[in-house]
């Protein structure tokens, strides 16, 4: 298995009925780095993310994760890929009538036999990974504030030891406190698991604390692939008002990089 | 692709070695466990125990758990392990896993016996039935008090949603329940007529029609089509509202939920069942009369005529005096069940099934104490 990227998308084009949301997009994303996906509200981040992981189909253009082109696949070698990944939804979208540990174990039971001790002792060993307490694990998600909801999300997407890992907006809705702390877990996971992470955010401290490479997602495809510093050399007007607009300046004030 | 995971154990010299070898990942965690359950951590006493992760190829969160959970065995036994060899990219997994590892917590299964878990199950049941009745009770209460308030100042009454909820649960209702009670009341006269044509008393399926339709099955049939239609529809609209927090928006605004959403839905019900009630009447006597007919071949004239003699007012009356109870019942059930939704999606539609299941329950309870009791009162 020696593919580069873990992500390699082209030439993809995605639409709702006449509506083009990506046209002729091309993406690159190498093993184990953290990438960062940035645009303005409606330029289809989150869609891009569900067409990668197969949620939505492609009007034109080809996908390969983990080296595999997933349209060319047949059930079995999807199922297969789809376990090599782990998606974070938004609002974490845990199964509400189980509670977290049940949540993370649902991967265990449908794709790995295992006996039930282990079972309990891994979910919560993911529970503490994401960073919750062992409490949490015999709680349901309605019981869960909207920080926690998330890293039990990240808890369940972890269930399987992903190489992939997808994050929707992961600090969204979270205290600044709590978004800083999130964005410190998903590094050091990141680190000490060897994930390659896409992240799709708003949140520039999220930017600026965990992801390698930035992609900008403007006009229908990536306008711009690279670091922060990247970024900052480019003038492409949306790039510039972004990354060097009040909240961006504060953003990179706050990481000592300004 | 991958080899699976696998460990030797050697013993030479005072010095106990653990080997682990292939991928230590959570394809084979199942495995592996079940081969370490059969490691004796007895037979390393006194010796130096050291794990050898030389050979491991590939390593996640599960195998490092598993290495971390035998390693904590041996110190147990108070023999501190030692990790030799571990690949350096696996270094920092290895320190996070052991940072998080801990024991699942208590509360996560039920580790009582069954019958404590049956007897528990049906204490929960009761209690929570108790609670429930309480709860509607308590409604029943705030209801009757704001009724009281609106009478000493009928301006708080809100009359527009109240003719709206009428229209919605009464108007609304009425082709259904014209329908059914049509049909239910042909086949009632069809069966009816066919077992006493045997005794040559077919004529005496108009008072078995009449009675039965006007004392027992309008409003029984109507309160049960209501239950299904309106107790569900009051459940799930104040439901989603108390889990989108427009119910505390509400007090926030300084009004009165019961006010707003409560009384003009019980109120409606209670004005509108008796109503839906005497259609239905109707309804079930025109389907017997039609099958009568048919039949028996005789005019409306005749069956008129018979029902005149078979029925009196309080035959009518005591159907129609239930319809504001079993209004009642189902209203304060339906409200109270939206009132208790918390939190989730999931838990508007238990509630909405529930409140249904609750509602018919109670109309047939009520409809056998009214029965006992008009018995009692000899008519």
């Amino acid at each position: 298995m020696a593919e580069e990227f873990a992500i390699d998308v082209e030439g993809l084009r995605t639409q709702f009925g006449t509506q083009v949301v990506h046209d002729d997009l091309s993406l690159k994303v190498r093993k184990g780095e953290v990438i960062g996906i940035v645009g303005g509200s409606g330029t289809g981040k989150s869609v891009l993310l569900r067409t990668i992981v197969g949620l939505n189909r492609p009007a034109a253009g080809r996908i390969k994760v983990l080296g595999k082109e997933l349209a060319q696949q047949d059930e079995a070698a999807r199922r297969e890929t789809e376990q090599r990944w782990g998606i974070l939804f938004q609002d974490g979208a845990l199964f509400s009538s189980l509670t977290v540990a049940e949540n993370v174990q649902v991967p265990y039971r449908e794709h790995l036999e295992m006996p039930k001790h282990l079972m309990d002792e891994l979910a919560v060993l993911k529970v503490r990974l994401a960073g919750l307490p062992v409490e949490a694990a015999a709680k349901y998600p309605s019981e869960l504030s909207g920080g926690m909801r998330k890293r039990a999300g990240l808890a369940r997407a972890l269930a399987l030891d992903p190489d992939l890992l997808f994050l929707d907006e992961p600090t969204a809705g979270l205290d600044p406190i709590g978004a800083a702390a999130f964005d410190t877990l998903v590094r050091e996971l990141q680190q000490a698991l060897g994930l390659t992470v896409f992240l799709v955010t708003h949140d520039l401290d999220t930017l600026y604390a965990t992801c390698d490479r930035i992609a900008v997602l403007a006009d229908k495809h990536v306008i711009l692939t690279g670091t922060i510093e990247d970024m900052m050399a480019s003038d492409h007007p949306w790039i510039t008002e972004y990354f060097k607009g009040p909240r961006g300046r504060s953003a990179r004030a706050a990481q000592g990089k300004g | 692709m991958s080899d699976a995971a696998s460990f030797i154990t050697e013993e030479r010299a005072g010095r106990f070695t653990f080997r682990a070898m292939g991928d230590w990942t959570i394809r084979h965690a199942a495995a592996v466990d079940a081969a370490l359950a059969a490691v004796s951590v007895r037979k390393a006493r006194g010796r130096e125990v050291t794990f050898d992760l030389s050979r491991i190829g590939r390593l996640d969160t599960a195998g490092a758990f598993l290495l971390e959970r035998t390693a904590q065995q041996f110190a147990d036994q108070g023999l501190a392990a030692e990790f030799e060899g571990l690949p350096d990219e696996f270094a920092a997994l290895f320190k996070t896993v052991r940072e998080s590892a801990a024991t699942p917590p208590e509360e996560m299964h039920d580790r009582r016996s069954f019958p404590v878990q049956i007897a528990a199950k049906v204490g929960d049941t009761l209690m929570a039935a108790g609670s429930e009745a309480r709860g509607i009770t308590g409604y029943l209460g705030l209801f009757l008090e704001a009724m009281w308030r609106a009478v000493k100042a009928p301006s708080r009454l809100r009359l527009v949603p109240l003719v709206h909820h009428m229209e919605k649960v009464g108007f609304d209702a009425l082709p259904i329940v014209c329908l059914i009670n049509f049909l239910i009341g042909a086949v009632v006269a069809q069966q009816g007529a066919a077992q006493l044509r045997q005794f040559g008393a077919d004529v005496y399926t108009v008072n078995l029609v009449a009675i039965i339709f006007l004392r027992e099955v309008g409003i029984l049939l109507t309160a049960i089509i209501v239950a299904g239609r309106s107790g569900s529809a009051f459940t799930a609209e104040i439901g989603s509202m108390k889990m989108r927090e427009e119910i505390d928006a509400i007090r926030t605004l300084g009004l009165d939920p019961v006010d707003m959403l409560i009384v003009p839905r019980v109120l409606a019900l209670v004005l509108t069942l008796p109503i839906l009630t005497f259609i239905a009447d109707i309804m079930g006597l025109l389907g017997g009369m039609v099958a009568v007919m048919a039949l028996l071949d005789t005019s409306p004239g005749v069956f008129i005529v018979r029902l005149k003699e078979a029925a009196d007012f309080w035959t009518f009356g005591v159907g129609i005096l239930k319809a504001p109870f079993m209004a009642l019942i189902i209203a304060l059930i339906g409200c109270y069940g939206g009132m208790k939704v918390t939190g989730s999606a999931e838990s508007v539609g238990r509630e909405t099934t529930q409140s249904v299941v609750k509602a018919i329950f109670m109309v047939i309870i009520l409809d056998a104490f009214f029965a006992m009791f008009f018995t009692a009162v000899g008519i």
